[in-house]
């Protein structure tokens, strides 16, 4: 009774004595085993976690108007921009560099999802705030980011009224809603698109609209790792446009060194806020309107990001 | 191949105690695997020191699985969990450095020289030296690694601290940073380990 289950218990054992040698020579492979190890980290990872898509633009601005990018969050971006006057004006202007509008700003990330920044225009003595919010952001099964740009623009110029008038303030100020939808197609190419609305309180004419609408298309190809191509344009539809403006048309590249972004650009705007360049470009490409321009843009982080919070590294 | 012996061993006195068999074939099955250790939450730092600037990168996902018996040690670094202190050049070294999306992942594949010496049963402290293949960025080098294996109330941790050459691992960097990035970088690893339970 007892001895009757000896061959069964042989077998056992036997299962177990041919498991480990096959065990053993696996080790002996050396290598083989590596890739046994590797297999069992891969096995067991755990399911992809939301990968974002990054760097879909180099910077927040495309190149007068804004990208879908934004300032990651205690992030302080410095950003000088000038336009020039029109290359038309010959050797006697340097074609056009003698001339320039300035806008002088600062950009801060609030939250990963949200940035503000105010600048200051020479060009009508403009000053500007926005608020920029990511709405969507492309990822494994998100075809496309979306952001909210909501500004307001001021121009303090002296008021062109007559003395028993009174001028308001109000009837400086411009808004402009947009929406920014973008779609990085490849590690090169980047589209995007950019329905917007700028309402003037105050117009020129009774004929004209005090809201005006455009549709901004934009992209940029990637040149080198660290050199695009941008292209930026507005198309304003008939009858919802300001008297004798055009669309807006840049070309640029962007230069990426470290720290510093530095978009150099040909464009037919003049300003630089979303008021005077969508809505108020005067400046035809065909008729030699064109202007060099450049923004610089130079980051500085504020607020360390948790795990350098007791950093030695000094950042300055 | 303690466990062939010590079922042999069984075998001979199988008419003693047939009790034996299930603890034994159980204690067969557990000692194959628990040599294994392994954890998803290593921490990967890497420093680069200039005059300029000193540039710090922190990742906290890095898996690591060590089989204690045969010293065969093994790596994943998902390269986009690195953490800057400066968002930019963290987008900077995934775009243009790294280039995450085209290689997501530095593996390590190696093997642990003193193995034998390292004693599971008790705690301990070893200075030991791994030695294997580090692929990145598209290209595989041989790297010996100095480090200390601890094993304490049946963890191991493993540290190590070594340096390449971005230059080694085809990662280009142009002239105009140049000066900030050092020529060698210090690469260092803490992989605290539990017993793997599969």
């Amino acid at each position: 009774m007892r001895y009757r289950r000896v061959p069964a218990l042989v077998f056992l054992y036997c299962m177990i004595f041919l498991y480990i040698p096959s065990y053993a020579q696996e080790k002996d492979g050396g290598t083989s085993e590596a890739d046994e190890l590797m297999n069992m980290l891969e096995e067991g990872e755990p399911k992809q976690k939301k990968e974002f898509t990054t760097a879909t633009f180099k910077t927040t601005r495309l190149i007068n108007g804004h990208s879908i990018e934004n300032v990651a969050k205690g992030v302080l971006d410095f950003k000088i921009s000038h336009r020039f006057t029109n290359l038309s004006g010959g050797a006697k202007n340097f074609f056009g560099l003698d001339g320039a509008n300035i806008r002088l700003g600062f950009d801060y990330g609030v939250t990963d999802w949200l940035m503000t920044g105010v600048g200051r225009n020479s060009y009508e003595k403009e000053y500007d705030g926005f608020l920029k919010m990511k709405l969507l952001r492309q990822r494994n099964g998100v075809p496309l980011s979306v952001s909210y740009l909501g500004s307001v623009m001021v121009q303090t110029m002296e008021a062109n009224v007559l003395w028993w008038q009174t001028y308001h303030f109000s009837n400086r100020v411009c808004y402009a809603q947009q929406l920014l939808i973008a779609r990085k197609f490849s590690k090169g190419l980047s589209l995007q698109m950019m329905p917007t609305l700028v309402h003037y309180n105050l117009v020129d004419k009774k004929s004209e609209p005090n809201d005006v609408l455009a549709l901004g298309l934009g992209g940029r190809i990637k040149l080198s790792n660290r050199i695009s191509l941008n292209v930026e344009y507005y198309y304003q539809p008939q009858g919802y446009r300001l008297d004798g403006t055009s669309n807006s048309l840049s070309i640029g590249f962007d230069i990426e060194t470290g720290g510093h972004v530095f978009q150099l650009h040909f464009t037919n705007s003049t300003g630089m806020t979303e008021r005077t360049y969508i809505g108020e470009t005067t400046e035809k490409w065909e008729k030699g309107g064109i202007r060099f321009g450049f923004n610089i843009s130079r980051v500085f982080t504020i607020v360390r990001p948790a795990e350098f919070r007791n950093s030695k590294n000094k950042i300055y | 191949m303690d466990e062939c012996r010590s079922a042999g061993q069984l075998i001979k006195n199988v008419k003693m105690k047939k009790t034996l068999l299930l603890p034994g074939l159980l204690l067969a099955v557990t000692t194959a695997y628990s040599q294994k250790y392994m954890t998803r939450t290593a921490n990967v730092t890497f420093f680069s020191a200039t005059s300029i600037e000193n540039i710090e990168a922190v990742n906290n996902e890095a898996a690591c699985i060590a089989d204690m018996k045969t010293g065969q040690v093994v790596m994943q670094v998902p390269v986009s969990s690195f953490k800057f202190e400066k968002a930019l050049m963290q987008e900077h070294f995934n775009e243009n450095y790294m280039e995450s999306d085209k290689y997501p992942k530095a593996t390590f594949k190696g093997q642990i020289k003193d193995i034998s010496s390292i004693q599971m049963t008790r705690d301990g402290s070893y200075k030991v030296s791994v030695e294997g293949d580090l692929a990145m960025h598209g290209v595989t080098r041989h790297v010996t690694v100095p480090g200390t294996i601890t094993v304490k109330k049946g963890t191991v941790v493993a540290t190590g601290t070594f340096k390449i050459k971005p230059e080694d691992y085809k990662i280009e960097i142009p002239a105009v940073v140049s000066s900030k990035i050092a020529k060698e970088i210090e690469i260092t690893v803490n992989a605290p380990m539990k017993a793997a339970n599969q």
